[in-house]
């Protein structure tokens, strides 16, 4: 692969809205208006607290639900808009999604080979039951699983072997892009460790690209090269994770980056975490403006905030 | 340091050991577990899912299922009323009598669920009076005075309006705030919470920890956490205690367990989580999964994913050995005879850099 081909943006996501109509007059801006451009074998972290809109724009990107607005490109190709067979085809191939509950995302009654196999199933990417088979057994060793195993049901297995079947599941397919929406949140501290290993191998094997979305920002941290900060919809701060967590300039950011327990037991009981509260700052997404202080550093901000964060 | 012996013990958890009568066989949930619990310090438990770190904590607030049988031990807690001071074994009690007399009045819990611990039908008002009435015999009028400033001084911005409100009408750590305030509601002297901030988004999760330690300072409260998060650990804790399969493998201050660990489960566990300055290219990860805990364990349950185990690993539980006054290790790897293993080098730069940078704050450490 050259050096060209590997910059060339993977995903391109162009003025994103997904809005939710609850009824004739209230309308749910979830994500409101997002831009973001994510490379080929990179890793990009989306973080932001509860209801912030990260789990909808990874939703929105993979079609699950239908967005408002805005262009979605997919290797140079659109997967926006009106989905035509075709265009549906390409996008569910090229990108598989890993759910943050790995019970209730494996349905109970099938067999884990038909579980990971469905995809294919859908496809009809196999010849004979044999290749299937072959297919499955292949993927299920790739993530630390073994082929006897594959004829159980997912309640016979653990929170992170199931988690391994749900990636085994959207790895099957030979994805470009995986959305992995706090995959790991729900398992055990050490067990997490061992999905992160496997997502970091298959990366580097494949060289596949990761949404990693996410609330636990040590782990985001670890895990993603470029790093988009979210509330309230709106990216407030995008950039490489160095950027994010050495120079945050928005002050949503830095309440999100103190607000991380630091294991150390000498430093952290001292320590208080700060506060955002977007109306006592006086903050209007909608009136801000995206200045980028390098070339992938973004801070969704008016100049006269900028300079008062700065300062 | 100062010295042990002078702190008042409040709880001294004693060789408990319980399980549980299933369809399939008896599950040992706990298996001798030993702690103390000095008056207004704080005590950490740390595991995985399974390793019996609730079910500890329950057979101190006397929740029992009706499956679960107590093998052995006392839990002796240790109290002043009238000037005078009493032990009792909280084990002895029927779960009747310990809901009358020490729930809520002298051990109340903070649950980790917000949502599912409030219960959906009744005014938060009403939630948090019911415990005052019924222990402190205030009259209503007293307690919801009283139920208003509790409010209050958990930060809630307005204590008379959310009295008369329903649990679904808060966010997430409103809740989790009531449920703290319910719990000092009658003046405690142990706190006990179960994974209190997991529920919790980050933003909240430090500032419920903050209330908590600000509630045990002004109370004078001894406090019990059950987490799997270190960094929530560290925070708040005097001692940790580290348990694997229904045993406490590890137990010492925060400083100890933090910077000196001895046991290789210790070892991963700090190891599995990164912080903010990992820089490794893989996580640590223990091996395998936790043994399942209805067979009968041979040796030391944590021996099969242990990269150190040796051979009497397999054959012969480990005692506990005594590192200092109060840290303690059960692993045959303290024994006098044991080949001297070290822990791994990640972790051991990890520590240099988290001593380091305590040390010269501000310092430039960069390594």
């Amino acid at each position: 692969m050259s050096e060209k081909e590997r910059n060339l943006p993977l995903l391109e996501v162009r003025g994103l809205k997904q809005y939710f109509e609850i009824d004739g007059k209230h309308t749910v801006k979830a994500v409101d208006d997002v831009s973001f451009t994510v490379e080929k074998g990179t890793t990009f972290g989306l973080v932001g607290e509860s209801g912030s809109g990260k789990s909808t724009i990874g939703r929105s990107i993979i079609r699950l639900y239908n967005p408002t607005a805005g262009e979605i490109f997919l290797d140079g190709k659109e997967v926006s808009g009106r989905m035509t067979a075709d265009k549906k085809r390409y996008l569910t191939t090229k990108m598989q999604m890993i759910f943050q509950d790995p019970m209730t995302s494996l349905n109970p009654r099938k067999k884990v080979i038909d579980i990971v196999a469905e995809g294919l199933d859908a496809n009809h990417l196999y010849k004979t039951k044999k290749e299937r088979e072959e297919m499955v057994y292949d993927m299920l060793e790739r993530v630390g699983l073994n082929h006897e195993q594959a004829n159980r049901y997912p309640h016979m297995f653990s929170g992170g072997q199931r988690q391994r079947i749900g990636i085994a599941r959207a790895m099957i397919m030979k994805p470009e892009l995986i959305i992995a929406d706090e995959c790991i949140s729900a398992l055990d501290v050490s067990i997490q460790a061992q999905v992160v290993n496997i997502m970091k191998d298959l990366q580097k094997e494949e060289g596949l690209t990761y949404v990693f979305i996410a609330h636990d920002l040590a782990m985001v941290k670890y895990i993603s090269d470029y790093i988009g900060v979210i509330h309230l919809g709106h990216f407030v701060e995008m950039g490489k994770k160095e950027e994010i967590f050495n120079h945050p300039v928005h002050p949503y950011t830095r309440s999100l980056l103190s607000a991380i327990p630091d294991p150390n037991p000498l430093t952290e009981p001292t320590r208080k975490s700060a506060t955002y509260d977007k109306n006592a700052e006086g903050v209007d997404y909608t009136k801000g403006k995206k200045n980028f202080l390098t070339e992938t550093h973004m801070v969704l901000a008016t100049e006269e905030e900028l300079a008062r964060w700065n300062a | 340091m100062e010295d042990l012996k002078e702190k008042e013990v409040v709880l001294d958890v004693k060789n408990v050991s319980i399980s549980f009568k299933t369809n399939v066989g008896m599950l040992n949930a706990i298996r001798g577990v030993n702690f103390t619990l000095h008056k207004g310090e704080t005590v950490a438990i740390v595991g995985e899912s399974g390793s019996g770190k609730s079910v500890t904590v329950k057979a101190v607030m006397g929740i029992k299922s009706s499956n679960e049988k107590i093998n052995s031990g006392e839990i002796l807690y240790t109290y002043e009323e009238n000037g005078e001071k009493t032990t009792v074994d909280l084990l002895s009690f029927s779960r009747k009598d310990i809901q009358e007399k020490y729930n809520g009045k002298h051990i109340a819990m903070v649950f980790q669920d917000p949502m599912t611990a409030l219960n959906p039908l009744l005014t938060i008002g009403y939630q948090l009076t019911e415990g005052m009435m019924k222990h402190l015999k205030m009259d209503k009028k007293a307690a919801w005075a009283r139920g208003e400033e509790l409010l209050a001084e958990v930060g809630i911005p307005n204590p008379q309006l959310t009295m008369k409100s329903y649990p679904h009408q808060l966010s997430g750590g409103m809740r989790q705030r009531v449920v703290i305030a319910i719990a000092i509601s009658c003046n405690p002297d142990i706190l006990i919470c179960d994974e209190p901030t997991t529920a919790l988004d980050v933003t909240i999760q430090a500032k419920i920890l903050e209330l908590i330690q600000d509630m045990q300072k002004k109370r004078n409260i001894s406090v019990i956490y059950i987490t799997h998060d270190l960094g929530v650990v560290a925070k708040v804790a005097d001692y940790v205690a580290v348990m694997y399969a229904g045993k406490i493998v590890e137990r010492g201050t925060a400083y100890e367990v933090y910077f000196e660990p001895r046991h290789p489960y210790t070892w991963g566990l700090l190891l599995a989580m990164p912080d903010l300055n990992t820089t490794e290219e893989r996580l640590y990860a223990i091996p395998g999964t936790p043994p399942n805990l209805l067979k009968k364990i041979v040796g030391d349950a944590f021996a099969p994913r242990n990269a150190f185990a040796l051979n009497i690993d397999f054959e012969e539980e480990p005692p506990v050995f005594q590192v200092s006054e109060s840290h303690e290790v059960s692993s045959w790897l303290e024994h006098p005879n044991a080949p001297r293993v070290e822990m791994p080098d990640a972790l051991k730069r990890r520590i240099a850099r988290m001593t380091g940078a305590a040390n010269q704050k501000g310092g430039a450490a960069n390594e």
